[in-house]
């Protein structure tokens, strides 16, 4: 350290009793905290401090020193009046406290840390069930008192959440179209069976991929930020504060962002699909040679119109849970603003992962009506 | 007085758009006092803060902290002065995800990485009985603290490296009675100890009259006058007349007379 003083002489000498004597000369502060201890450990006991020659001294000083009286008895000599103050101040201050949190050591800590893992994913299960049930009851109010409907809250969600949200989508299912038609091309080509593209372009993107991409992406666009809004709200105690003027913060926050996910889902999924197709038709036309016109009529032979209603009928559902996971990670948040980031991430986490698992279940209830 | 001022404003313009905060601010803080600023909500008592300690640029004027300018010091030029202050802020500002012992030791790590547990643990220990918090506080979080708690917890961050000259904004904004009165008894005793410069911004009349060596007025965007609480009081300007001698202003003199046995 360039500031540290270099006029600092110390020196160890024989005492005039038994023992070892410790001469400090110059400063005894923070900067020269770490060697001055080392010297002192490397000194036997007994021990005389000679403090006489100090020129400078600090609280940190002053520790050293009063630790060295405490633990290992020695004897101060030649403190002045200043420095002896500085002593008491510290002997004053010497108390038992704890500075970091306990933590339990080795397999204990593995036990606890799966313990409280498993309980935190119990808690969240039956918060979100509960969460539910008061959304429910939150709508349920509603429709008994209608007044109350902030149609302008809901108006702007679905500006954040949809309209905002179009350019995003549509660049990312036009890419989506054209790598399933690429990759899909380059395998049916092996049978000579390059037209087979369109069948897997219409029905993977209509049925799945439309919805499922968008689903993703709106977790991600706004699933977080429902969290992030919710859980700073929460922090600055708006929330409390919303409460306690008898606005409830379900009517107000969650139901116009879960009503803007449900209706803004399957309309952002079905522009999914078209771009999709965009990108699909454009590939195979430019690449394949396949005509417009054949394109689309092969389209039409080839995708059910239960594609489209699978497609559709899972978006609302899809943005239902994103809207519910982010909502409630949101009003999870306690205390700090890690939490928000923890909390945001969690809710993108928890809202893909049921997505997907929806989508699997789905995908057996459709084929097993016989919409194959 | 030979010594030279430990903080000399000079001609201190602020400004945020239209709105001149300060224009021609002179100030001088003497070592070893406790200089309390005063002046009504909105009149930059904090700005005045913020410019002293570097945090906002003054479109003019000339600040000197320690002997050394502040005006257009970048961070790391400046860090041989921010080692010499500590600052309490408002609400304390202690760094959330940390407990109350690592905020104290983040000073410490900063500028003595190779000071290490226990002798770390040890300062940090101290630091925090010093600031009169009890000894379970050390592993909390900030979160966990009550307001009063934070605000030591925040002085014993400000005292980590030893500091010669102490700033403190509204240090008992928020407190009790009892522990704003103990609070005040807490800054004047580590004061008295550690020879600190304290500079305090305050609307608490108590604590002027306690600890204050001397006041400055902040208003019509500049410092009106410093001086000692009877100096101001015999002076002319409304807002000193009114912020003195009205009827809080008044209270406050009569305990602290009652308290001195004057």
């Amino acid at each position: 350290m360039a500031g540290q003083d270099q006029n600092a002489a110390k020196s160890r000498g024989p005492a005039e009793g038994a023992g070892e004597t410790y001469r400090i000369a110059g400063a005894l502060t923070i900067t020269r905290a770490a060697s001055t201890a080392r010297e002192i450990d490397a000194l036997g006991d007994p021990l005389t401090i000679d403090l006489s020659k100090v020129e400078k001294m600090d609280t940190v000083g002053a520790w050293l020193v009063y630790r060295t009286v405490r633990d290992r008895g020695a004897r101060v000599v030649g403190a002045s009046a200043e420095e002896q103050s500085l002593l008491d101040q510290v002997a004053e201050a010497d108390k038992p406290v704890q500075v970091h949190a306990e933590k339990p050591s080795g397999f204990l800590h593995v036990l606890n840390e799966l313990g409280a893992w498993i309980a935190e994913v119990g808690q969240t299960l039956v918060g979100l069930l509960g969460f539910f049930g008061a959304t429910l009851a939150g709508f349920a109010n509603l429709i008994a008192h209608p007044k109350r409907f902030r149609l302008n809250a809901v108006v702007q969600r679905f500006d954040v959440v949809g309209v905002r949200a179009l350019g995003i989508i549509g660049l990312m299912s036009f890419l989506i179209g054209v790598v399933v038609g690429q990759q899909g091309a380059v395998q049916l080509e092996q049978f000579g069976a390059e037209i087979y593209t369109i069948n897997l372009i219409g029905r993977t993107t209509v049925r799945e991929l439309g919805t499922l991409m968008t689903a993703i992406m709106v977790a991600g666009r706004s699933g977080s930020a429902f969290a992030a809004q919710i859980g700073t709200m929460k922090i600055t105690e708006e929330i409390d504060a919303m409460r306690t003027i008898g606005v409830s913060p379900i009517e107000v926050l969650v139901i116009p962002r879960l009503i803007a996910a449900v209706v803004m889902m399957p309309l952002l999924a079905f522009w999914a699909m078209l771009m999709s197709l965009l990108g699909g038709g454009i590939f195979v036309w430019l690449v394949l040679g396949i005509p417009p016109l054949t394109y689309v009529q092969r389209l039409q032979e080839v995708v059910p119109i239960t594609d489209l209603w699978i497609g559709l009928i899972k978006a609302p559902v899809f943005g239902f849970i994103i809207a519910l996971a982010g909502c409630f990670q949101g009003m999870l948040v306690q205390g700090n603003s890690e939490e928000v980031g923890l909390r945001t991430t969690t809710a993108v986490v928890q809202s893909i992962f049921l997505v997907i698992v929806l989508d699997a279940v789905f995908a057996m209830f459709f084929s097993s009506i016989g919409w194959r | 007085m030979s010594e030279p001022p430990i903080i000399t404003v000079r001609g201190l313009r602020n400004s945020f758009g239209d709105e001149v905060v300060h224009d021609g601010v002179d100030l001088d803080v003497r070592r070893g006092e406790i200089l309390g600023v005063v002046g009504g909500s909105g009149t930059g008592k904090s700005v005045l803060m913020r410019s002293i300690i570097g945090l906002q640029t003054p479109d003019e004027g000339e600040i000197e902290v320690l002997g050394e300018t502040m005006v257009g010091r970048n961070e790391d030029e400046a860090k041989n002065i921010r080692r010499r202050w500590g600052i309490l802020f408002q609400n304390g500002a202690l760094f959330s995800t940390l407990t109350v012992a690592e905020n104290v030791e983040v000073p410490i790590h900063e500028y003595f990485p190779y000071l290490k547990p226990p002798l770390l643990d040890e300062i940090a220990s101290y630091k925090i009985a010093m600031s009169g918090l009890p000894a379970d506080a050390g592993p909390k979080y900030p979160a966990e603290l009550s307001g009063g708690m934070r605000k030591r917890a925040g002085l014993a961050r400000a005292l980590a490296l030893d500091p010669e000259l102490l700033f403190l904004d509204e240090p008992t904004a928020g407190l009790d009675p009892i522990g704003a009165a103990a609070f005040d008894e807490l800054i004047r005793s580590l004061k008295q100890r550690l020879e600190l410069t304290v500079f305090l911004i305050t609307h608490d009349l108590d604590t002027l009259h306690t600890i204050c060596d001397r006041v400055a007025v902040i208003a019509d965007q500049k410092v009106v006058a410093v001086g000692t609480i009877p100096e101001l009081m015999s002076l002319e300007h409304p807002w000193i007349q009114e912020y003195f001698n009205g009827p809080r202003g008044r209270a406050a003199a009569g305990s602290y007379k009652e308290t001195v046995g004057a």
